[in-house]
């Protein structure tokens, strides 16, 4: 008698089909999945489907919504990308943006009249900075003991947000804002401009810049050969004479520093002061936006807008009674069916007969 | 004679590329220690495997008591009596130690009936004289106490036949003789024990009968009364030394690389290198023999400056290179094929390209101030995969999929082309076939006759006396020998890499001047 069972046997190249249809199926399950709890909660699925589309990417107003939230998930998705792929696995792209919203912040409250071509690089480069030190924090400890980093950048997020909190409820709290937890509006020289007369902010530029810059130094440079070395084995990596403490370094601290960039391009570009809550969470979906892409720079580019989308699209359906926590719950759906398909890419499965030995005995 | 407990019969066991079992017959008896000798690579830890149920022998029977039995997995030789404590313990470290007795086991309830249980576990032990604490977690123990752990649980799980691989490898000697005299006691009252080995000291002290592979097929058994070293050896390594390479015999030159009295830890931080001296001259192979684990791999990342010298100096060309930087190693002329090829000397996600310039990515004729110069890494490696005859389907495929002989010329392409002063390489030829190892060994010839001083470390004898101009010894990180290779002797060196003390001895009185 024959017996019927599925065998996963190991590809020996990812198959090139499965990189590309994983993604797709997994959305449509995530949406498939979401649309089981909308029902269960008597929503009907497609209405609030088709209504977060229209509202997320269906109007001017949508779509300037959506690229809003899309800047500061580009920026901090490159930036965790360029830590994971060194394996470095920085998770403090929140607590990084923070930190830079922060320092980008100090410039135009302690020098509100600096020119505009002395305040906007100083707050690039001070938000940068703290994002970078406050990176670098946890890069230390990881290069000389072999701390794990992703507990030390996890926490510090907390410590920045916690941080924040206390300068706006505190020391850097406008006398003139009715006791609410925000600091004095930033100079018009403070702001970054608007593209026409849109909330999307020049932050989108940035954005494209590293973009293009972290693909060529991923595919072309030789620092991201080196990058790519240590990541994929580190002995091989340090008999190859790389210095992989300095990498470690360098690489946590210019993550940190795209973060803290996205944190200037947020205080600056969209709210004109530092207040409590500045991020809805952006440092934790940058993490999935670059496992999605791949760490492929160009496609984190795409998928920061799809995420965008989703956000703006789950703010939307609130108005009708639906939680925006559907967004929420669709992006981690996503991403758990994503990882699970990739076993599919590196295996394939194949059903396999059996010959029953104890009837052969 | 009387039944025997275990008969294995005809065993063929194939991997991808490597035939591990060539028709092998074994017998085990009951109450008999029972060596299994070979050298690495020679199929023995496939063929216990195999017995133990881990492996589906391509073809072989195996009889307990006569009968044939069929293991589809560990759990079926288990329920025949047949357990096998593995190099590397298979315990779950939190765990208590009763608990990683019990665990695993069918019909368990999953509160443990603890009193009965413990008693049943105190029983064996004392019959045995294994005494361990139940209670204890797994990781405050030591190796050997571990080991004891392991065995226990094979003795509660009704093993009559116990197979150990290599059980002394991590042992402190006192822990070893503590061992077997366990296993003596365990023999005594009944049970099998099966030594897989590559010590030739521990046979002599332990076995009943040694069973000898070599190169997967079965080499000879020898019963108590015929075991001894001489014989061993000569079954291990085959009868004489195999056809020669014609070598290049021009004079060697000056001494490139010197280790003078060096010492060094281990990755535990336990001594490796204990005052090694040793010299390599320009145009000369030094074949160090030597089991593993008497510190070579150490001594190699030493030279190649990837482990901290503690003391003593390593001279390159008479320059102190000791703690220098790899990379400045690197640029200073020293090649080094690690004994992993794969994850160390060469990056297993990465393609050919990339791989073909790990060591000199850096240097202008690669890379400009930022970029790769792709043109000329594409270059590169056409050129080194066609001269080495490296088989390869695409040069852009994880590197990964080739198969060892292919990863081991494009690590020697690598190396070689860089035109070292220095070459090191560890175990160039292991779990490669017969063409690739050929192919290999050409390869080093070839270089030594561009004058580079190579140091080439082995357990293959075969392989030090047919490359090595002087052939060394290393036991315990020291050099025991060192002789010209006209006038090595294979015997005298197979004794001495064992640390056999016989050998020592002769060697005082022989020739003193060498140690």
């Amino acid at each position: 008698m024959n017996r019927l069972t599925f065998k996963l046997e190991k590809r020996l190249t990812p198959s090139p089909v499965m990189v590309f249809i994983i993604p797709l199926i997994s959305v449509l399950l995530a949406l498939l999945l979401g649309g089981i709890f909308l029902v269960l909660t008597g929503e009907n699925p497609l209405t609030v489907y088709s209504l977060m589309l229209v509202d997320s990417l269906g109007s001017k107003y949508g779509l300037t919504e959506t690229m809003v939230k899309a800047i500061p998930l580009m920026l901090t998705s490159l930036g965790v990308s360029l830590a994971f792929k060194m394996k470095l696995w920085n998770i403090g792209a929140e607590g990084q943006l923070y930190m830079g919203a922060m320092a980008a912040t100090w410039l135009p409250l302690t020098f509100p009249a600096l020119p505009v071509y002395l305040m906007l690089p100083g707050m690039i480069i001070l938000g940068m900075i703290a994002g970078g030190l406050w990176a670098l924090l946890t890069a230390i400890p990881r290069a000389i003991w072999k701390v794990n980093e992703i507990i030390t950048t996890l926490m510090l997020n907390y410590v920045a947000i916690l941080w924040v909190d206390f300068l706006v409820y505190g020391p850097w709290r406008d006398p003139e804002g009715s006791n609410f937890p925000i600091t004095a509006s930033f100079a018009e020289a403070a702001r970054l401009p608007g593209l026409g007369d849109s909330r999307v902010h020049t932050g989108l530029f940035f954005a494209l810049a590293l973009a293009v810059i972290l693909a060529i130094v991923f595919k072309y440079s030789r620092w991201g050969y080196s990058i790519n070395v240590i990541g994929s084995s580190e002995r091989a990596a340090r008999y190859a004479g790389m210095n992989i403490k300095r990498n470690i370094l360098l690489v946590m601290f210019l993550s940190g520093a795209i973060s803290g960039l996205a944190g200037m391009a947020e205080v600056s570009g969209i709210i004109g002061k530092l207040q409590h809550g500045i991020s809805p969470g952006y440092g934790y979906t940058a993490i999935i936006v670059a496992w999605l892409s791949k760490l492929n720079p160009l496609a984190i580019l795409i998928v920061s807008v799809l995420f965008g989308a989703l956000q703006v699209g789950g703010y939307a359906v609130q108005v009708e009674g639906v939680p925006a926590a559907v967004a929420t719950m669709l992006q981690g759906a996503i991403l758990f069916f994503v990882l699970g398909g990739e076993v599919l890419t590196n295996y394939r499965l194949k059903l396999v007969s059996q010959k029953g030995e104890e009837l052969s005995k | 004679m009387n039944q025997s407990l275990i008969q294995l019969k005809g065993i063929v066991k194939k991997f991808p590329g490597v035939l591990a079992n060539d028709h092998v017959d074994l017998d085990i008896n009951p109450g008999e220690i029972h060596a299994i000798l070979g050298e690495n690579g020679s199929g023995k830890s496939t063929l216990m495997s195999v017995l133990a149920g881990l492996y589906k022998p391509d073809a072989g029977k195996i009889l307990l008591n006569g009968v044939e039995q069929k293991f589809r997995s560990p759990r079926d030789a288990i329920a025949c009596g047949i357990g096998m404590v593995h190099q590397h313990f298979k315990l779950v470290e939190p765990f208590t130690v009763a608990e990683n007795i019990t665990l695993g086991e069918k019909g368990n309830s999953f509160f443990l009936a603890n009193k009965e249980l413990k008693a049943k576990i105190n029983e064996l032990g004392k019959k045995y004289g294994l005494e361990i604490n139940l209670n204890a977690k797994v990781w405050q123990l030591s190796v050997g106490e571990k080991q004891r752990v392991e065995i226990v649980r094979m003795l509660y799980r009704g093993s009559k036949v116990l197979i150990l691989d290599e059980p002394t490898a991590v042992l402190t000697p006192q822990e070893a003789g503590e061992l077997f005299e366990n296993l003596r006691r365990m023999a005594s009252a009944g049970c099998a024990i099966v030594l897989i080995t590559h010590k030739l000291n521990e046979v002599e002290a332990i076995a009943d009968r040694v069973t000898v592979l070599r190169q997967g097929k079965l080499a000879g058994v020898l019963e108590h009364d015929q075991i001894n070293a001489k014989e061993m050896v000569r079954l291990m390594v085959g009868r004489a030394v195999a056809s020669k390479y014609e070598r290049d015999s021009s004079p060697v030159g000056g001494v490139v690389l010197e280790l003078d009295k060096v010492n060094a830890f281990n990755d535990m931080g336990l001594p490796c290198l204990r005052n090694m001296t040793l010299c390599v001259r320009e145009g000369e192979i030094l074949g160090l023999a030597g089991v593993s684990g008497n510190g070579q791999r150490e001594m190699a990342e030493v030279i190649a400056g990837l482990r901290q010298v503690e003391s003593g100096k390593v001279l390159l060309n008479n320059g102190n290179i000791s703690n220098l930087s790899p990379r400045t190693i690197i640029d200073l002329g020293v090649a080094y094929v690690p004994e992993d090829r794969l994850g160390m000397g060469l990056v297993p996600e990465l393609n050919a390209l990339e791989n073909l310039i790990l060591k000199n990515y850096h240097q202008p004729e690669y890379s400009g101030r930022w970029l790769l110069k792709s043109q000329a890494v594409a270059h590169n490696a056409e050129t080194l995969v066609k001269q080495y005859q490296v088989k390869i389907s695409s040069l852009h495929q994880p590197i990964k999929v080739l198969s060892g002989g292919n990863l081991q010329k494009l690590l020697l392409a690598r190396e070689i082309s860089s035109s070292p002063k220095l070459m090191v390489v560890i175990y160039p030829a292991r779990g490669l076939d017969i063409g690739a190892t050929e192919a290999v060994h050409k390869l080093l010839l070839e270089l030594k006759k561009q004058k580079t001083a190579i140091l080439l470390i082995s357990e293959d004898l075969d392989e030090i006396f047919k490359l090595a101009d002087r052939v060394g010894v290393v036991f315990d990180g020291q050099l025991t020998g060192d002789f010209p290779v006209e006038q090595a002797n294979l015997e005298e060196v197979g004794l001495l890499m064992t640390g056999s003390s016989l050998a020592k001895e002769r060697m005082n009185d022989n020739e003193p001047a060498h140690l």
